[in-house]
C-alpha cells in the first residue's frame, strides 16, 4: 500500500450482511427498500387469496423453485379412513386443502401435501428438508416464520398481499428494522429448557417489547443449544412483538444442515460454508439496544395469563393485580386472571389441567418428543393428552426410537403431524373452560377453543402436568431416575 | 383499492392492551379461501356468546357503534398471527382506521395494503380519545394529523410510500412488477 492505512469496513452485526445481501434497491425517505427474497414457503391457509391475484392479474410464479409448499393448518391429525378419504373438520377445510395442491400444480410449486412423507408444520419441514440455510431470506404467510432464524437466515412472517408479492415478484418493500441483541450468559439447569428461556425472555421485554427490531440471541447459553432449541428459541421471538430472530451459525447448524435434501453438496457445499462463516456479527458491532439475561437462574416456566408475556417460574404464584400501581397493566391482569379462573397470588403449581398438548412449530421436534416421552416413559397419564410429531419425518425418527409406543403405553394420544390443537382449527381442541397445559407458543384467550384456557410450557413440563393431572414440577420426576 | 384522503367518524373506542388477531377473528374463521365477507366474524368470541347470540355488554354490539369508523384500541393493537384476516374482517365490518399508541409489525402492514389506516398517537392525545368514545374525530392523512374531540390535533407518523399508496388508491405489487429490470439484474450478479 502506498498511502496509509486503509480503514477496515465497519464491523456489522449479522442482520447487517443478510440485510445487505439482498437489497435489489436500497430505501429512500420515499420508497421502501426492495428486498429479495431466497426462500418462500407456502401453505394452504395464507396464500389462497394470493394465488388467485396471480389469477386475477394473469401473472405467473416468478421463481417456483424458490417456493416450497406444505399444509399443516387445516389438516387431520387422525390417520386416513379405511376407505381412503381423510376425517377433515369439515368441508371448508377440505376445500381449502384441495385449493392449495391446485394451486400447486397450476403455478408449478414443490408441494409436499397431505399423504406425502415429507408433509409437516411449515416451520418443522422448511429446515428438515435443508430448504432453510444461513444468510437467507426466508418468508412465509405465518408470524412464526421467525423459527428459521435458528440458521442463521433473516426469517419473517409476512400477509396474504405480501405473499402474493413474493409469489410475482420474489421481492419485498421493506424498511430496515432495528436490532435488539438478546444476550444469554450461563448455562441452563437440567429440566430447563429454550422453551423456558424464550418464556423468561419474553417476560422480560414484554409482549410488544420487540415490535419494530430484530432479534439476534448470543451469548454461550446459546452456542450450547442445539438446532432443534435455537429453532424453539426463535420460533417465539414474534410473541415478544419482533418480527425476526437470529442465531448466527456455527458447526452446530452446519452438522444438522448436511446432507439434508435441499443442502448443497460436495464443491457447493464447501463453498457455501465458506460464505456461512463470514456471517456471524463482527466483534464492536453495534445494536440499537441490548438486554442481557442469567441462563443459570431459571427455572421451568409456565403461563397464567392470555399473553405469552405472563408467565412465572413454576413454583412461584400467580401474581396480584392489587400489586400493581399502573392502572392500564392492572386492568390487562385483572381480565387476564378473569378469563383463566386464576386467583391473584395461588401457586401455579397443582392448579388442575384437563388436557396436555405436546407439538406445534415451537415444540414439535425429535428432541421435543424425547423431552416429552423421557417424563412419560413407564407412568400413566391422568388428562387427555395429545402428542404431535411436527413432520412426517419427525413421525418416523421418533417411532424408530420406539417413542410412539412409550406414549401409548401412558394413555396418550399418539397422532399425524400437523398444527392441531396449537390453533385448534382442524378439530384438535378444548371445551369452553378447560384448561390445557401446551408446548405452543400462544395462550391468547380461545387459542385452543373458545372459552379454552392455554397455560404455556416446555415438553417437559407439559409431560409432568400430563401424568400429574396438574401442573408440576418437572425436575422432581427428573430426579426419580 | 378506493383513495383515501379524510376519514371522518365517531369512535368506537376498545381500552383493551394487546389485543391480538385471534381475538379480532378466531382461527377457525380461516378456512376459507376468500377475502369477502369475514366482517361478521370480526371479535367473534367478544361479540357473540356460546349460541352466537351477541353480548349486549360488548362495544361493537351497542347501537352507538352503527357506522363507526374509527376504532380506538389499547396498547399494542394487533400481536400475534400475521393472518390478513384480521384487517379484511376490520374492514368488511366497515372500520377505515384504528388508533393506538402502538401497533403490531405484521398487522400494520397487513392494514396499509386493504385501506385500513394505523394511527399511532402519543399516550397523552390517546388518552383523550380513549375517554370520548363515540366522538366524532377527523383524520387527515395527507397532513398525517388526527383532529381530537377537545378540539386540539395530534399528528401521527406513517411511511411515506405506504401514504402515497393510500391516497393514491394503488397497490404495492404494481409497483414491484415495475421493478422487473433491477430483479433481474440483481438475479444475474448472483450467478
Amino acid at each position: 500500500m502506498s498511502g496509509g492505512v486503509r480503514e477496515s469496513p465497519a464491523p456489522r452485526t449479522i442482520f447487517e450482511k443478510v440485510w445487505a445481501a439482498h437489497v435489489v434497491r436500497p430505501e429512500t425517505a420515499d420508497t421502501p427498500a426492495v428486498l429479495y427474497v431466497d426462500l418462500h414457503l407456502v401453505h394452504e391457509v395464507t396464500s389462497p387469496q394470493a394465488f388467485a391475484e396471480l389469477r386475477g392479474r394473469g401473472l405467473r410464479v416468478r421463481r417456483p423453485e424458490r417456493t416450497l409448499a406444505t399444509m399443516d393448518h387445516s389438516t387431520p391429525t387422525l390417520p386416513r379412513r379405511p376407505d381412503g378419504t381423510w376425517p377433515f373438520v369439515d368441508a371448508q377445510a377440505e376445500a381449502q386443502v384441495r385449493q392449495m395442491e391446485r394451486n400447486a400444480a397450476d403455478f408449478g410449486v414443490e408441494l409436499h401435501g397431505l399423504g406425502d412423507d415429507a408433509q409437516g408444520v411449515v416451520h418443522v419441514f422448511g429446515p428438515e428438508r435443508g430448504a432453510t440455510q444461513p444468510g437467507m431470506t426466508v418468508v412465509c404467510g405465518d408470524s412464526h416464520t421467525a423459527t428459521h432464524g435458528a440458521f442463521g437466515a433473516l426469517a419473517f412472517g409476512i400477509g396474504t398481499s405480501e405473499v402474493g408479492h413474493v409469489l410475482a415478484t420474489q421481492c419485498l418493500l421493506q424498511r430496515r428494522p432495528r436490532t435488539l441483541a438478546v444476550r444469554v450468559d450461563g448455562r441452563l439447569a437440567p429440566g430447563v429448557s429454550a422453551k423456558d428461556l424464550i418464556l423468561a425472555i419474553i417476560a422480560r421485554i414484554g409482549v410488544g417489547g420487540g415490535t419494530g427490531h430484530v432479534v439476534e440471541y448470543l451469548g454461550p447459553a446459546v452456542r450450547a443449544l442445539s438446532m432443534e432449541a435455537r429453532m424453539t428459541l426463535c420460533n417465539m421471538s414474534i410473541e415478544g412483538g419482533a418480527r425476526a430472530g437470529m442465531v448466527a451459525p456455527d458447526d452446530t447448524t452446519f452438522q444438522w444442515l448436511a446432507g439434508r435434501p435441499r443442502a448443497p453438496k460436495g464443491a457447493a457445499w464447501d463453498a457455501a460454508l465458506d460464505r456461512w462463516r463470514s456471517l456471524p456479527t463482527d466483534e464492536g458491532a453495534r445494536y440499537d439496544r441490548e438486554v442481557s439475561i442469567d441462563a443459570s437462574a431459571l427455572a421451568p416456566m409456565v403461563t397464567f395469563g392470555t399473553n405469552p408475556s405472563q408467565g412465572i417460574p413454576v413454583d412461584a404464584r400467580v401474581p396480584d393485580p392489587a400489586a400493581e400501581r399502573d392502572p392500564q397493566a392492572r386492568a390487562t391482569l385483572e381480565a387476564a386472571l378473569r378469563y383463566m379462573g386464576l386467583a391473584p397470588g395461588q401457586p401455579i403449581l397443582g392448579q388442575r389441567v384437563d388436557a396436555v398438548f405436546v407439538g406445534s412449530c415451537t415444540n414439535g421436534r425429535l428432541e421435543d418428543l424425547r423431552a416429552a416421552a423421557s417424563v412419560l416413559r413407564g407412568r400413566k397419564v391422568k388428562v387427555r393428552t395429545l402428542v404431535v410429531p411436527g413432520s412426517q419425518a419427525v413421525k418416523r425418527a421418533a417411532e424408530a426410537e420406539g417413542l410412539d409406543r412409550v406414549v401409548m403405553e401412558s394413555g396418550a394420544e399418539w397422532r399425524e403431524p400437523g398444527c392441531s390443537m396449537c390453533i385448534a382449527m382442524n378439530g384438535d381442541d378444548l371445551r369452553p373452560g378447560q384448561y390445557c397445559v401446551s408446548t405452543s407458543n400462544r395462550n391468547f384467550e380461545g387459542r385452543q377453543g373458545p372459552g379454552g384456557r392455554t397455560l404455556l410450557a416446555s415438553p417437559l413440563t407439559a409431560a409432568a402436568a400430563a401424568v400429574a393431572g396438574a401442573v408440576a414440577d418437572p425436575r422432581a420426576l427428573l430426579g426419580d431416575r | 383499492m378506493e383513495p383515501i384522503r379524510i376519514i371522518e367518524s365517531r369512535t368506537v373506542v376498545l381500552p383493551r392492551e394487546n389485543v391480538d388477531t385471534d381475538q379480532i377473528i378466531p382461527a377457525r374463521f380461516l378456512k376459507t379461501t376468500e377475502k369477502q365477507g369475514l366482517g361478521k366474524a370480526l371479535f367473534s368470541d367478544w361479540r357473540y356468546d356460546g349460541e352466537g347470540r351477541p353480548r349486549p355488554d360488548f362495544v361493537l354490539n351497542r347501537p352507538e357503534a352503527e357506522g363507526c369508523a374509527v376504532l380506538v384500541a389499547g396498547d399494542n393493537f394487533g400481536c400475534g398471527s400475521s393472518r390478513e384476516h384480521a384487517p379484511w374482517a376490520l374492514v368488511d365490518h366497515g372500520f377505515r382506521a384504528v388508533v393506538s399508541t402502538r401497533i403490531a409489525d405484521i398487522f400494520r402492514n397487513n392494514s396499509l395494503k386493504n385501506g385500513l389506516v394505523p394511527v399511532v398517537l402519543e399516550a397523552a392525545a390517546y388518552a383523550k380519545l380513549a375517554a370520548a368514545p363515540g366522538e366524532k374525530v377527523r383524520i387527515d392523512l395527507g397532513a398525517q394529523t388526527i383532529a381530537l374531540p377537545d378540539g386540539s390535533t395530534a399528528s401521527f407518523p406513517i411511511d411515506a410510500f405506504a401514504k402515497y399508496c393510500l391516497m393514491n388508491g394503488v397497490d404495492e405489487l404494481g409497483f414491484l412488477l415495475s421493478q422487473e429490470e433491477h430483479i433481474a439484474a440483481f438475479e444475474r450478479s448472483r450467478g
